[in-house]
Parts: C-alpha cells; sequence; structure tokens
C-alpha cells in the first residue's frame, strides 16, 4: 500500500492540483445540492418509514440477536468454504439436470448468458411459430424476449445492454425496475431501486410514454397497467432471468425473495430459466436458510416475512406455459420426466469477489445480503439517496465495500466520504457486518493511493510519519484537531480573532475545505486539566468526595474515576467537563483529569488508520496504570467512548481492549449507576419537581434531548434518559438518528449543505422545546447552529452549581 | 395444541387480510363452490374426501389460465407464526395456478399447520433435499414501487385459507 506515495513525479502536476481540489470540491457540493433538491425528499420519505418498521419488528422479535449471531456464523464458514461450496453445488445442479457455470468477470458471464439467450429464442423461433409472431407484433423486433426479475448482479454487470446489443428484448418485471427502464435512469437504492422518483413523476413518464387514453394519476392506475403489460410479456418470453437471495448448495436450491410475484412468474413460465447469482449467495444446507428467510424482510423493510419466499430447485416440476397451445398445460404421466422440458442454467459470478475474500478487511462484505438496512438507518443516506450515497452499481453504507471489491476503488472513492461512522448500521445489518470500519479502511486506502499536493505544507507539521502519500489537507487537519485545538487554546482569545476574520476564513475554505458559513469552536484560554489542577487538583477532589461521603450524599461504592479530557472537553466546552468533576465528587466520587493522549477518533474519521492505531497504543500506554489501580475511566464525549470500545478491538490485544472496555463508562451510565448504588440525587441540581415533592405528583421541567449516534449503537442512550428522567425531568427523544454534523463532516465545504439538510429534521423535533441537551459536541454544536440557543450537555444540567 | 396452532395461523391471516375458515373436509367442496369467483382454475385436491367443485376447471389449458379469475390449490403446510401457506410446484400445475388468477384459494388440513418457521423448515428440507420446490406465499402480491401500497402485482390480489379441520 504504502510505495505508491512516490509514484508522482510531474511537478506540473501538483502545482495545478490545488485548484483541482477547490473545484473538486465546488462540484461536489453542487452535486450534492442537486440530489437534496431533486431526490431526497422521495428517498427520505420511504427509507425512514422502512427504518423506523424495521426497528419495531427487531424490538418485536424476541431472539432477535440469536438469529443474527446464526446468520453471521453461517456466512463465515459459507465464505470460509466457498470453493468446496461451488463444487458441491455443481454436483447438486447437474444431478438435477441444470448447468452451471462460473463466469470469472463481467464480460464472461454477459458472453454466456447472451449465448444461451440466443440458443433459446432461436428454438422458441423454430418450435412454436405462433408464438414468436405474438412477440413480434407486440415489440416489433424478432430478437428472443427475456424477462427479468430485479438482480442487482445483473445491474453489477450491466446484462441488460449486452443482451440488447444482441438483438434480444429486455424486459424488466419488477415495477421499480421496470420505471427505471422506462426512464433509462439507474437504482438509488439496493431493494427500492426506483425510490428517488415520487407517484407524480412516474405518472408524468409513464402518461408521455405509452399515451394512455387518460393521463395515469394514483398508484393504483399505474400498477395495473403495469401488471397488464408486463403480464403479455412474461406470456410470450422466451427466457426468464433472476437473480438469487440464497443458493443452497447441498440441494441446488435457489432463494428469491419477493412482494410482487414477479420472479415466481419469470422463473416458471418460459422453459429457459437463468439465474445470475455473485458466488457469495452460497450456503451449504438447506437448515441454513432458517435465520436469513426470518431476517431478510425484517431487515429490510421492517415486514414479519416477505409476501413469497420462492425455493427453486431447478429444473423445476412445474409445467411450462404455452399460452399458444391449447392443450392442458399439467404434465402428467404420459409426459417426459419431470422438469425434462425445462433448461436451467446457474451463472455464479465471481467478478472480484474471490480477492474480495482473500482481502482481510473487505471479506466481511460478502456477508452482506443486500437487505438495504444500512441505507435505510443512515440519515446521509436518506438525505440523497443513491445516485449520491453509492457508486456504479451499489449503494449506502456497504457498497463502498462492493465497488472497491467488483468496480475498484476508484468507484468507492467517489462517495465513501458519505459515511460518518456513526455506525447507526451496525444495529441494524442482519449479518452483523462493522459497515462504519469497511469504510475507514477504503477511506484509509483512497487517501494513500492520492495524491499529495502543494497545500500540504500548511499542515506538514500536523502529520504523522503514520500517515504516507497525497492526503487531503483537509483530513489531515481535522485527524489531527487535537494538535490544532491544543494550539488555538494557547493562542487564544487571539486564534479565535483571527479564526473569524474574513481573508482567514476565505484561506481555510480554500485550503482546508472549511466552509465559511460554519461556526468555528472558541478555544478556552485555560483548558479543563490546568482548571483542575489550579483547582487543587487530585487531592483537592478527595476532599470534596469525602465531604460528600460525610453528608451521606455518597453512592455505596468505593472507586475512584479519571475523567477522560477529550480534545473539545479539555480545550473548547470546558463546562461539560467541570460539570462531570462537579457531579462525581458531589456523589462521593474523588476524580482525577490528567492529560492523557488523543483517542484516535479524529484520525478515524478521516481514514487515517495507521495514526488512530498509534493513538490507542499510546491512550492505553497512558491509562493502564489507572485501570491496574483500579480506578474507572469516565468519559464525556461518546464518539471516544465509542472508538475505546469498538474500534480499539482492532488495535490492541485483546486483553488490553476487553481490560478497557470493561473499565470505560459514558459519564451520564456512570452518574446514573452512583444513584442506583445509594448516591443521592438531591445531592445535584435537580428539576424543582424532584426537590419540591417526594412523591413526584408535579410534572418536571420538560428537556428535550438527543443522544449521540455512536452512543445509541453502544446501547447507551437509556442510561442518559433513566438518569434525567431520575432527577425530575420530564423527558423527550429524538427520533432522527444522527445530528448530521459528524465532528469534521459538517465543516466540510462539500458536505455542508447536506449536513445542514439532515441537521434541520433533528432541529425540526425540538423547535418547540424550551431545553434542549445533547450528548455529543458535534450534535450540541448543529443543534446550537441551527436552533441559535444554548445545547449544553445532560451532564451540565444535573451538575450541583460549585 | 393443534387447536392452538390453527388459532394462530387465524390471527395472523387476519392481519394479513386473508380470508380463512375452517370445514369438516366433507363440506370443503361446496365451501369452495360458494366463495369462487367465475371462471376459476384448480389442481387436485390430495385430502381424503375432497375434491374441487364442478364451477373449477381441473387440468386448464394456458388460456383457461390466464383467462380465470380463481385458483383453488392444495397447501402442502401451513405456517402459523406468519399466515403462510406453502404451495409445492408439482406437475399439474399448482404453481401457476396458485399465482395467475386474481383470487387464490388455499386448502390446508389442520394436522399440516405447524407452529412456526423452524417446524417448517423440518418439513421443508425433506422437500428440497428430494429436489423439490415450493413457494411460501404469505399474504397478498404487494408492491410500494409505483409510490404507494397497492395490491395484487404480477400475484395475486385476494387470498383465502381453508382449513379442513378434521385432515
Ligand atoms: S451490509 Fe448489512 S444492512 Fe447493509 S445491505 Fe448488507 S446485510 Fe443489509
Amino acid at each position: 500500500m504504502a510505495e505508491r506515495a512516490n509514484s508522482h513525479s510531474d511537478p506540473h502536476a501538483s502545482r495545478t492540483q490545488p485548484r483541482t481540489r477547490d473545484r473538486d470540491r465546488e462540484e461536489a457540493a453542487a452535486r450534492i445540492r442537486h440530489l437534496l433538491e431533486t431526490e431526497g425528499e422521495a428517498v427520505h420519505a420511504q427509507a425512514s418509514v422502512s427504518n423506523v418498521r424495521r426497528a419495531q419488528v427487531y424490538e418485536e422479535t424476541d431472539d432477535l440477536e440469536e438469529l443474527r449471531t446464526k446468520a453471521r456464523a453461517i456466512k463465515e464458514d459459507a465464505i470460509e468454504r466457498l470453493p468446496e461450496l461451488i463444487e458441491t453445488v455443481r454436483e447438486a445442479v447437474e444431478a438435477n439436470g441444470g448447468t452451471v457455470y462460473v463466469a470469472e468477470d463481467a464480460a464472461d458471464a454477459n458472453e454466456y448468458v447472451a449465448n444461451v439467450v440466443e440458443d433459446a429464442g432461436g428454438e422458441s423461433a423454430g418450435g412454436t411459430t405462433e408464438a414468436t409472431s405474438d412477440a413480434t407484433d407486440a415489440t416489433g423486433a424478432s430478437g428472443p424476449t427475456v424477462v427479468k426479475s430485479k438482480s442487482m448482479t445483473t445491474e453489477e454487470i450491466d446484462l441488460n445492454d449486452t443482451l440488447e446489443r444482441e438483438g434480444a428484448d429486455v424486459y424488466e418485471t419488477d415495477l421499480g425496475e421496470w420505471v427505471l427502464q422506462v426512464a433509462d435512469d439507474t437504482p438509488s437504492h439496493i431493494v427500492g431501486p426506483a425510490m428517488h422518483l415520487s407517484r407524480a413523476e412516474i405518472a408524468d413518464l409513464f402518461t408521455e410514454r405509452f399515451d394512455p387514453d387518460e393521463p395515469f394519476e394514483t398508484a393504483e392506475e399505474l400498477t395495473r397497467f403495469a401488471r397488464d403489460y408486463l403480464g403479455e410479456r412474461i406470456r410470450e418470453a422466451d427466457i426468464g432471468i433472476t437473480g438469487a437471495n440464497f443458493v443452497v448448495a447441498e440441494s441446488g436450491t435457489l432463494t428469491l425473495i419477493t412482494n410482487e410475484g414477479n420472479a415466481r412468474k419469470c422463473a416458471v413460465t418460459p422453459d429457459t430459466h437463468v439465474t445470475v447469482a455473485g458466488v457469495e449467495k452460497l450456503l451449504p444446507t438447506v437448515r441454513d436458510l432458517e435465520p436469513f428467510v426470518d431476517l431478510i424482510a425484517k431487515s429490510a423493510t421492517g415486514q414479519p416475512i416477505s409476501q413469497y419466499v420462492t425455493l427453486l430447485t431447478p429444473p423445476v416440476e412445474s409445467p411450462t406455459l404455452d399460452f399458444a397451445s391449447d392443450e392442458p398445460i399439467a404434465e402428467l404421466e404420459d409426459e417426459d420426466e419431470d422438469g425434462d422440458d425445462r433448461e436451467f442454467h446457474l451463472v455464479l459470478l465471481d467478478n472480484g469477489r474471490t480477492a474480495m475474500r482473500e482481502d482481510d478487511q473487505l471479506r466481511e462484505t460478502l456477508y452482506c445480503i443486500r437487505c438495504g438496512a444500512c441505507s435505510n438507518s443512515c440519515a446521509n443516506f436518506q438525505s440523497v439517496g443513491g445516485h449520491g450515497f453509492g457508486g456504479e452499481t451499489y449503494s449506502g453504507g456497504i457498497a463502498t465495500g462492493w465497488e472497491a471489491g467488483v468496480h475498484g476503488q476508484d468507484s468507492a472513492a467517489e462517495f465513501n466520504d458519505l459515511c460518518t461512522g456513526c455506525s447507526r448500521c451496525v444495529d441494524a445489518c442482519p449479518v452483523k457486518i462493522d459497515i462504519p470500519w469497511i469504510n475507514t479502511v477504503v477511506r484509509d486506502r483512497i487517501n494513500r493511493d492520492a495524491e499529495p499536493e502543494a497545500y500540504d505544507a500548511l499542515v506538514d507539521g500536523l502529520t504523522p510519519n503514520a500517515e504516507t502519500g497525497g492526503l487531503d489537507p483537509g483530513k489531515r487537519f481535522f485527524g489531527n484537531i487535537g494538535t490544532v485545538a491544543k494550539l488555538g487554546s494557547a493562542t487564544a482569545p487571539v486564534s479565535n480573532w483571527l479564526a473569524d476574520a474574513g481573508p482567514v476564513r476565505d484561506l481555510l475554505e480554500r485550503t482546508l475545505g472549511i466552509d465559511r458559513r460554519r461556526d468555528l469552536p472558541t478555544f478556552q484560554r485555560e483548558c479543563l486539566v490546568d482548571w483542575f489542577e489550579k483547582r487543587g487538583g487530585e487531592a483537592a477532589s478527595r476532599r470534596r468526595a469525602d465531604r460528600a461521603a460525610s453528608r451521606g450524599d455518597a453512592a455505596d461504592v468505593d472507586r475512584e474515576a479519571v475523567l477522560y479530557p477529550d480534545v473539545y472537553t479539555n480545550y473548547v466546552d470546558t463546562d461539560r467537563g467541570k460539570a462531570a468533576v462537579r457531579t462525581l465528587e458531589a456523589l462521593g466520587i474523588p476524580v482525577r483529569v490528567p492529560d492523557l493522549p488523543e483517542s484516535g477518533r479524529a484520525p478515524l474519521s478521516q481514514g487515517m488508520v495507521a495514526t488512530a492505531d498509534e493513538r490507542a497504543s499510546a491512550l492505553y500506554g497512558a491509562v493502564a496504570e489507572d485501570l491496574d489501580a483500579g480506578r474507572d475511566l469516565v468519559v464525556i464525549e461518546p464518539s471516544d467512548l465509542a472508538a475505546f470500545q469498538r474500534e480499539y478491538e482492532r488495535f490492541l490485544p485483546e486483553r488490553s481492549f476487553e481490560r478497557l472496555r470493561e473499565h470505560s463508562y459514558e459519564v451520564c451510565e456512570y452518574v446514573y449507576g452512583l444513584l442506583e448504588n445509594g448516591g443521592d440525587p438531591t445531592a445535584l441540581s435537580t428539576s424543582a419537581a424532584l426537590a419540591e415533592s417526594d412523591d413526584r405528583g408535579d410534572r418536571g421541567d420538560p428537556i428535550a434531548y438527543h443522544s449521540h449516534c455512536q452512543q445509541r449503537t453502544l446501547g447507551l442512550e437509556a442510561p442518559t434518559t433513566a438518569l434525567l428522567e431520575r432527577c425530575g425531568y420530564e423527558l423527550r427523544t429524538s427520533t432522527a438518528e444522527c445530528c448530521g454534523m459528524a465532528g469534521s463532516f459538517g465543516y466540510k465545504r462539500e458536505y455542508y449543505e447536506l449536513s445542514v439538510d439532515v441537521g434541520e429534521r433533528l432541529a425540526t423535533e425540538f423547535e418547540d422545546a424550551e431545553t434542549v441537551v445533547a450528548s455529543g459536541t458535534s450534535c450540541g454544536d448543529q443543534l446550537e447552529g441551527l436552533l441559535e440557543r444554548d445545547v449544553p450537555h445532560p451532564i451540565e444540567m444535573i451538575a450541583p452549581e460549585r | 395444541m393443534a387447536t392452538d396452532t390453527v388459532g394462530r395461523f387465524e390471527r395472523a391471516l387476519s392481519d394479513l387480510e386473508v380470508g380463512f375458515e375452517r370445514v369438516a373436509a366433507a363440506d370443503a367442496s361446496e365451501r369452495i363452490a360458494s366463495i369462487l369467483e367465475a371462471p376459476a382454475v384448480g389442481t387436485e385436491l390430495p385430502y381424503d374426501g375432497v375434491s374441487q367443485p364442478d364451477g373449477v376447471t381441473t387440468e386448464p389449458t394456458a388460456a383457461e389460465l390466464a383467462a380465470a379469475e380463481t385458483g383453488v390449490t392444495p397447501a402442502s403446510f401451513g405456517i402459523a407464526e406468519y399466515g403462510t401457506v406453502a404451495i409445492e410446484s408439482r406437475p399439474d400445475g399448482d404453481e401457476p395456478v396458485a399465482l395467475y388468477p386474481d383470487f387464490h384459494v388455499a386448502v390446508v388440513a389442520a394436522s399440516d399447520v405447524v407452529p412456526d418457521l423452524g417446524a417448517a423448515f423440518e418439513r421443508l428440507e425433506g422437500h428440497l433435499r428430494g429436489a423439490k420446490s415450493l413457494v411460501f406465499a404469505t399474504g397478498r402480491s404487494a408492491t410500494a414501487d409505483m409510490g404507494d401500497l397497492v395490491h395484487g402485482v404480477h400475484g395475486p390480489g385476494a387470498v383465502h385459507v381453508i382449513v379442513l379441520e378434521d385432515r
């Protein structure tokens, strides 16, 4: 990976690049703006509903975790045994009377299918003259007629183009795919491919194209028309092409999952059936299908099960349907052996998948069952859809893995930055893929392949040795935000005045891509660590904790805490740090606030994996003694806690990781635990209602609370809501998955408008709320900007005054 | 226990807006005749003492299939948990008969209604290993691709399940 760094030798190129990068940002911003305006609304309407339904049905499914764990294990095993499974399925399909072809790449697969189609067309021309002439009337062409059910894999290889070039008439029969075919458009979602088009747009398109007596208006009319039109195409078809959701190796059974019923028709009506499926669709046994059949509709649309789960073991025994014949369709005893009049081809597509399997980071992508839950749960996806958040074929969070694997890194580079690592998809994915990690790794690879540029000198001092190559200077700046903040704090308030000055903002925008519409953080002259030392450090803290104990306020536990001074708490938002210190002391916990290394969250967001890895080791080294001494690491910023508890698993030895995970806590989770263990809530600054009446008859002060995306994924929203309620507040929580700010994302010029679009959905939920609190720095910043008011951390609501 | 399972099956079907009734095998033919919309096609009902009523064309031609309003087929089994009927792809055409007409009537023996997906897979294993094909059909064909939820796209827009309580 690293050698590429020296491959750029043209000095001219590097001189002209900065302007290019600036222009690239402008173009990216324009593209996103256009999608927000034209497609965002329609995509959001459907994707967000599917996401809510998915969350509901997950909630109602008692054995959900068991199913996900099982599904994951089956996939791991299947991909491990892939070469063997290919041989097993070949034997099974051939024994049944079908053919298996393993296609190396798109061209190979297309050529094979084109030949099958040509043969099938030829046969039908010779056999049933009448049917052929029907087809000619209907289509004005004489090539074979192909009907298809929805298949992203055939989109991946552009099969339709090939077949049409060869003279076939190809009809998509999934209504969404057919709409795209009529519109000459591409899928914007892996499950609902035409999600970006509204009913009105489809009605206009169809009215123009098919010129009905009355213009189309309702979905009902459009659906009926589609049913009739496509029904005729299916009846006259020479060949049916389907994808497969799963392929069972031991029996040669295909699983097709649809709600419309078109895949059933395409598979069994014509006498020739071709299935194109990625090799990763193979599962060893029939029994292995069970958790997937149970999960896939739940994760995709929130339905308990899809309408049609078709389990075909071709060639099937169902009679073929020849609509020109007046013989009974049934194939009774005197006919040939079962299924003998049918032809079946299973085309297993490699197209990069074998290489993905051998790639330790991309392998997980092959476990994907393409349910689209990661798209639906993604705030950025909901706003721009798959035409923005997607590559050549695939879209949404996992598309980075798929595109990098099947179309190459360049296709992934187009949209990879749209994953902010919020991790909401992690809970949604039925096979537990760490989608944010795949995005981080691919971003790292893209960074390393990029060319360095002239402005790099500006941020060169920030680049640790771990990162080589032409990392975008903006990325380097944000990836090293700790150093920036330290400098900013040391030189405050001058740094703040400077940062606000017009020419400086202009420079920041052009070089680092920091959007000038965004307020920059205001650095504090005195950082949290210095404040704590000045106030008497650990010794003073112990005295305060002891006083609380002697008042009887303390929790009945013998603990000591190390408060983690994350970059923002330490240099920018020191108030929440001070609030945390006071709260812990008031409940009898002595606190330390040492100067600790950065968590690595910032470089992780920028795809600087090696830097993050170094930070993880440094951080662990710095807290190891505290952990050994039995102290708890209390963390305010959820994204840093998420680094300790999720990503560090990849950087630290297992024992170190487990140790840190076990002893690190989100601050409100920790405080709630203290109250549960006898800490006295009245020692805190509680809502008036609790103070005034013990029986809580009065309602407390209302509070609107937005948890943090990564905090939710850690399952840590509940302790904060419980804590605030315990302290007498009447709570309302947000439904929006993410605030849209996501660390540096909302600062970047190309993403500013998208970030605001996402943030506004959250802000709208809280518009009329009197008090709004948020756990994350980013969430707070975003909400403060949009609601134009203070948005403190929950700990600031409950901290005692002094 | 079987009664509970059938009761659960009934509730799931009602959530799916699928018609449901329990009848004695001896009355099944008459009940089918009274609910179908003509023209109707069907396949052989493999239950003791049950046959398709006169109004149902068995061994239809493709044209009769295309023109039919109702298709009557047996279901190999039902899954109570989800309100699913399993239709096997037999040579006499259960799959197209259950799929093409707008109204599908599925006939299932009470003893073939299994509680959940796990139990269904136990049956399925035998089927698929024997190179059979079947479909788990749950509710009515549906799409939201035209901008709103519509039933009856490529598959049936209405479904009715008849449980033979003594079979
Ligand atoms: S990565 Fe997971 S959530 Fe996303 S499409 Fe694949 S299986 Fe579904």
